[in-house]
């Protein structure tokens, strides 16, 4: 085990594929000599070089379509949306091309291509601070993955780039200093297998689900709520959104019957809403409790700081909504 | 490449009377009077190399070899179809035959063409790719984002435009500053040539030229193909936007009368051998009405059935003993 950054942990993921297999290309806008606008592809290009490191024009629709295309060629692409708000202009290109041509071709060929993208804030102003993993989630066809910790980053990436199927790889961007203990006993290794979710904290009164960045707030909630009233919570983390493993947060409840939804993005139509009637669906006669969700209010998130503050959800909404079912 | 045109002609009008009969459903976008752009052009490249097309789609593959009893199944919307009923008309494609399928985005196949002529450089293959596409699409982004990538990074592509003087029902002048599509491959550098999309040798000349030049190594090319389409867009299209003079006109320029005399002229064929053809495709397109009729339909428990070339199943993993725990781990 090493201790190494969410940022690190991404860039060896792709490293070690690249390494490994040479079909595996990157492409994306700055990536190269700037190293990408968070610097998760840093170096690679002097380590790989411009045929396997693509710098791209400012076209997030024309990378993702031209990857759908190289993958169809026999290559692995791993394309990079500097941020989910961009990723909007190839929306197209991810639910028609890439989601469907499996499908729709009756089987003939698949898509084995990984769009990686960040969400996150931070006085970014109302475009560039959103999350729409509820809207890739909805889309058969994709994969969907939401890493909150370094192993899970690496591991679900190397998963991804191994998958044949079209996985979109959401990062956030608040993460990426963030360390944590990543195995690496040789290139490669550590793979997190996709569509698998996991207990990382047990607990008995309440079951607290998250991804990303929230399953973070999710754990400090449940430290302040048993340090503070005593309560037990289960920590959920979804890290995949889809296929989404909802067995292993229905039998959590079983043992809880209590939830709380944890998510970042937008209060109508965002991930959690559905999530929430699944749940309702699969285990109304286990909850003690009407469930739970965290999100952000239907605002566009906007620059002031003070402003901002207000609509981020945070471990104080979770605890709050805790407190609310006791 | 005239039995190729004439199998699309039949193919098509007994399309348009089976969707007259609902035999076939949603939307029919007939290529009729367009048939020599997409024979002349797949007959100037190898049997290996790369196509994908638009929505109005019938015509490559046809000119690709495909079989008209899977096509007409597919329109049938049947297990025996290309993508066994999935895709319908304007998605027909055979991998195998390095057909890669209508795409019914308009545009969105162009920076995918790119994208597989990538594939090809990278990996050192000698397939280029064909892209077909129509005037309209030259007004949307993802033409100029593709175009602009394929010029940039040099690569063995041909992009064809076919200049059918509508988008849907705009004409145009409604939809673009110039008439000449190759204005648009200027700006990008592409060397391009303009052909006459009603004369298939006119489209095989100049898309064997372009073909050469990117197998070369010199990058993509733009052909346009002036030409016309001379059914609606759709069956659905009353054609108010055009007049019964003009289609009349190029009526008259009928690619496929018009290459039958050049054959029996330079004794290539003689009529009856053009007569004999005729029947023979005719009888063929009536075996494919009659085999995709009669063919099954998909089976209902394999409607979810390729969504993912590796499905994972949540649910099926956790009933698996000693998953409890990993899940747990």
């Amino acid at each position: 085990m090493a201790e190494i950054s969410y940022r690190q942990a991404v860039r060896d993921a792709m490293r070690e594929e690249m390494l490994r297999d040479p079909r595996v290309i990157l492409m994306g806008e700055s990536i190269t000599g700037y190293g990408g606008s968070y610097a998760v592809t840093k170096g690679l290009i002097d380590e790989f070089g411009p045929r396997r490191v693509m710098e791209t024009p400012i076209a997030e629709a024309g990378i993702v379509g031209f990857a759908v295309g190289a993958a169809m060629g026999g290559l692995i692409p791993v394309a990079e949306l500097m941020t989910v708000n961009f990723a909007l202009l190839a929306l197209d290109q991810v639910v028609n091309s890439a989601a469907k041509f499996h499908y729709m071709f009756g089987g003939q060929w698949s898509v084995p291509l990984v769009v990686r993208t960040v969400s996150g804030f931070g006085q970014l102003g109302p475009t560039h601070s959103q999350s729409f993993e509820g809207w890739f989630a909805s889309v058969p066809g994709l994969k969907v993955v939401m890493p909150a910790t370094p192993a899970d980053a690496k591991g679900l990436l190397l998963a991804a780039i191994r998958d044949p199927d079209p996985v979109i790889f959401i990062e956030h961007s608040l993460l990426y200093s963030t360390r944590g203990e990543v195995p690496i006993s040789a290139p490669g290794d550590g793979e997190v297998p996709i569509g698998q979710a996991k207990v990382v904290r047990e607990g008995s009164d309440v079951t607290l689900v998250g991804y990303s960045r929230m399953l973070l707030q999710a754990l400090h909630a449940a430290e302040v709520l048993e340090r503070e009233d005593g309560i037990s919570c289960e920590v959920v983390d979804l890290r995949t959104l889809r296929p989404l493993d909802y067995p292993t947060v229905v039998n959590s409840v079983r043992r809880t019957h209590r939830l709380v939804l944890c998510g970042e993005d937008w209060r109508t139509g965002g991930f959690g809403a559905s999530l929430l009637s699944e749940m309702h669906d699969r285990c109304f006669d286990d909850l003690d409790a009407p469930i739970q969700r965290v999100a952000m209010r239907d605002i566009p998130l906007p620059y002031s700081r003070e402003l901002e503050k207000l609509l981020i959800p945070s471990s104080e909404d979770i605890v709050t909504s805790v407190r609310r079912l006791s | 490449m005239y039995r190729r045109m004439v199998q699309i002609r039949h193919f098509e009008e007994h399309a348009a009377e089976a969707y007259a009969q609902a035999k076939v459903g949603g939307f029919l976008h007939l290529y009729i009077g367009e048939e020599a752009v997409a024979v002349g052009a797949i007959a100037a490249v190898r049997e290996e190399d790369h196509v994908l097309g638009h929505y109005r789609d019938h015509g490559y593959a046809l000119a690709k070899g495909c079989d008209p009893q899977a096509c007409m199944a597919e329109l049938f919307g049947r297990e025996t179809g290309l993508c066994h009923g999935r895709g319908g008309s304007m998605h027909l494609a055979e991998a195998s035959r390095h057909y890669w399928g209508g795409y019914a985005i308009v545009g969105s196949h162009i920076p995918i063409g790119a994208g597989m002529a990538y594939a090809m450089q990278y990996l050192e293959q000698p397939e280029v790719v064909l892209d077909f596409f129509g005037d309209g699409a030259t007004g949307n982004g993802i033409f100029h984002e593709g175009l602009n990538m394929a010029a940039l990074w040099n690569l063995p592509v041909v992009f064809i435009c076919e200049n059918n003087l509508y988008g849907m029902g705009a004409t145009l002048a409604e939809e673009s500053p110039v008439r000449d599509m190759i204005i648009k491959a200027e700006g990008y550098t592409m060397p391009s040539v303009q052909c006459d999309g009603m004369d298939v040798l006119s489209v095989y000349e100049a898309v064997q030229k372009a073909a050469a030049h990117c197998r070369s190594g010199r990058g993509p090319y733009f052909v346009e193909a002036l030409t016309y389409r001379f059914r609606g867009h759709s069956m659905a299209d009353p054609e108010l936007y055009r007049d019964k003079d003009e289609v009349t006109r190029w009526k008259a320029l009928d690619p496929i009368p018009k290459f039958g005399e050049f054959c029996v002229e330079h004794r290539i064929s003689s009529e009856q051998e053009l007569a004999q053809v005729k029947e023979e495709v005719e009888a063929e397109m009536l075996e494919a009405v009659r085999f995709a009729d009669q063919s099954p339909w998909p089976d209902p428990a394999t409607v979810d059935q390729w969504i993912y070339a590796n499905p994972i199943d949540p649910e099926a993993i956790a009933a698996e003993p000693g998953q409890q725990s990993q899940a747990e781990g």
